[in-house]
């Protein structure tokens, strides 16, 4: 699913430089990604995601050069292909449920919104345990609720890789194992690839493989960036 | 753009506050300018149509513009009094036919006008409901009057004295209604019309009461003298007439004397005009105490002045909007910055820069739309009024 190779990339103007000489992941392959704060986990899934673009080496995802796509197309790739998870939500306050699991349908010209969509989405939200809870906002949602719509919306456009970061960082030990039970059994379901950043490490051995990015060279300087990287 | 505008939709309503906020802010920028344009130009067409219409009018010295606003739009001020002396000069002339106008009484709030029937020819009045004035203690009400009373022919009404405190003064006449006014939509809409003798008897110049030569209770008659009586204040004054007090009601002093507010002058031909301004040019005309002015120059001389103040205030608004159209651009510039995350968050979705333009230009148009709808509405509102507030604003 994942294929990186010689990956090298620095923010301009910060000490902070990602160097990955390879990284793989097989189709329906559950992978955590370890590693202290600043050393690239989250420019990683960016750099998945086609959100930025590597100085050198190449990203090919479900087979796509990632770096050869337009702007547009890796938007678009990004929108069809990929799901994100985050560990604040970033659920809409305005939206409610429904219309927060249908955004990415409302914001780009790459997916259409039809009724088979809407039918789907309430079946994800009723798999969820979030269906009666539709029309409610997500200030009436509690913590476990907000990341369960998230997980909704992230696989509504049937993403054939899910990127989580930091998904269960905001949840108590109890909600902390449901999400994660909830997003393997939704990616087994949909036959997607999950790609998760965490520091919980006690949720480590459910996962099929653990990545710790300490084994990448991340050149982490005191005058790096706080922002750059995860 | 049909999802771009719900999104837009969506966060403007959950944010109503601030969105009715803006939409208030947009409306009023919009509504000052145009409803002021509106306003001026229904006063203009109020003013100037009705000024222009009429030739010329005769008063007394004074204000102009007292003169006219008072006998074009039966306005409050009410100008010097002429006597009715001043009818017959006109007359006399044989240059223009003389239309005397009484407007200084009025009925529950509208101006009584009284003047006689070359009034409603000259005007092109025409009968709605009723009859015209035929006898004395009649009115014939405009149509905005018999609207805003309620009244029709049959009823009566009663003239309102001129102070609160004038208990020494006239009683109330009650006039009775002989007829309704076709809408003219102007001034003559929003005034009682009656035959200018009974304007004197709601004065008290001209009065009914017993015949003094038969009352048989002695505690009315004061004195008795050779051919006259004179009668004690319990003697009853007739407060509306009919027909069977109406030969009671008699002129005191004479009538060449009596007071009237104007003379609308109709002249026979532009030269019959010139002459009859000629003729009160300098003192020694009209015993210097007398004006004829042309409405349509005094008028024009008010819309210049009004005109005047229009463009200040236009400069006061451009203005008021640029700094309103400069705080509304912050408003968006702060409220991107709270919404930096939410920017960031679809982005990372997949939205593109152009999506999130266009995400803010829905939000920006609905604004607008909903702003030139309510700003609509408020046009249409202030159309409905534009003559009653051109009325309180310029005539008044």
């Amino acid at each position: 699913m994942i294929d990186i190779r010689g990956l090298q990339f620095a923010y301009p103007g910060s000490g902070f430089r990602l160097d990955i000489p390879s990284f793989r992941m097989q189709v329906g392959e559950k992978l955590a990604v370890i590693g202290p704060s600043g050393s690239g986990k989250t420019t990683l899934l960016n750099l998945v995601s086609g959100i930025l673009t590597p100085g050198r080496g190449a990203v090919r995802v479900a087979d796509t050069d990632i770096a050869s796509l337009s702007d547009a197309g890796r938007r678009a790739f990004r929108i069809r292909q990929i799901g994100f998870v985050f560990q604040d939500f970033e659920l809409l306050d305005y939206l409610d449920v429904l219309d927060n699991i249908l955004h990415p349908y409302r914001i780009t010209g790459a997916l259409r919104l039809e009724r088979t969509v809407r039918d789907r989405a309430r079946q994800l939200a009723e798999g969820l345990g979030v269906g009666d809870k539709l029309r409610r906002h997500p200030g009436q949602l509690s913590q476990g609720e907000k990341q369960r719509v998230a997980i909704c919306r992230a696989l509504l456009p049937s993403p054939r890789l899910l990127l989580a970061d930091e998904a269960t960082g905001n949840l108590d030990p109890r909600n902390k194992g449901r999400i994660l039970d909830l997003l393997f059994d939704s990616v087994d379901a949909h036959g997607a690839t999950l790609l998760a950043v965490t520091h919980d490490h006690e949720l480590l051995p459910r996962f099929d493989r653990v990545v710790d990015f300490a084994e990448f060279q991340a050149d982490i300087r005191p005058d790096a960036q706080p922002g750059a990287a995860a | 753009m049909i999802d771009s505008l719900y999104v837009a939709w969506r966060y403007l309503s959950f944010n109503w506050g601030r969105s009715l906020t803006l939409i208030a802010c947009v409306t009023l920028i919009a509504l000052l300018p145009l409803s002021l344009e509106q306003l001026l130009d229904e006063s203009e067409r109020q003013l100037l149509a009705r000024a222009e219409s009429t030739p010329l009018v005769v008063g007394a010295k004074g204000s102009s513009l007292d003169l006219v606003m008072n006998s074009l739009y039966f306005g409050d001020t009410v100008p010097e009094l002429l006597s009715m002396a001043a009818v017959d000069r006109v007359a006399d002339t044989d240059l223009a036919l003389p239309i005397p106008l009484y407007v200084r009484f009025k009925a529950r709030g509208f101006p009584i006008v009284g003047t006689n029937l070359d009034y409603f020819d000259f005007r092109g009045l025409t009968i709605a409901e009723g009859r015209n004035l035929a006898l004395l203690g009649e009115c014939v009400l405009g149509a905005g009057v018999a609207e805003a009373l309620q009244l029709g022919p049959g009823d009566t009404l009663l003239s309102s004295p001129e102070t609160l405190f004038d208990l020494a003064g006239v009683y109330p006449l009650k006039m009775r209604v002989a007829g309704v006014l076709a809408p003219t939509h102007g001034a003559d809409d929003v005034a009682v019309f009656v035959d200018l003798k009974t304007t004197w008897v709601i004065q008290g110049l001209v009065h009914g009461h017993q015949d003094l030569t038969a009352v048989t209770d002695p505690t009315l008659v004061m004195a008795r003298s050779d051919g006259s009586v004179t009668a004690t204040a319990k003697l009853a004054q007739y407060t509306e007439i009919t027909p069977e007090n109406l030969d009671s009601f008699h002129f005191h002093g004479s009538p060449a004397d009596y007071p009237i507010t104007a003379i609308i002058a109709l002249p026979h031909d532009d030269k019959a005009a010139a002459l009859l301004r000629g003729r009160y040019v300098g003192t020694d005309a009209a015993d210097g105490l007398q004006q004829v002015v042309v409405p349509g120059s005094v008028i024009e001389g008010l819309l210049a002045t009004i005109f005047r103040i229009k463009n200040v205030l236009d400069a006061v608004i451009l203005v008021v909007g640029m700094a309103t159209v400069l705080a509304l651009i912050l408003v968006f510039a702060l409220s991107l910055r709270l919404r930096q995350g939410e920017l960031q968050t679809i982005f990372k979705l997949g939205c593109g820069r152009a999506t999130i333009a266009r995400l803010l230009g829905a939000e920006i148009l609905i604004i607008l739309a909903a702003s030139a709808v309510l700003t609509a509405l408020l046009l249409v509102g202030v159309a409905q009024v534009d003559a009653a507030l051109v009325r309180a604003l310029f005539i008044r």
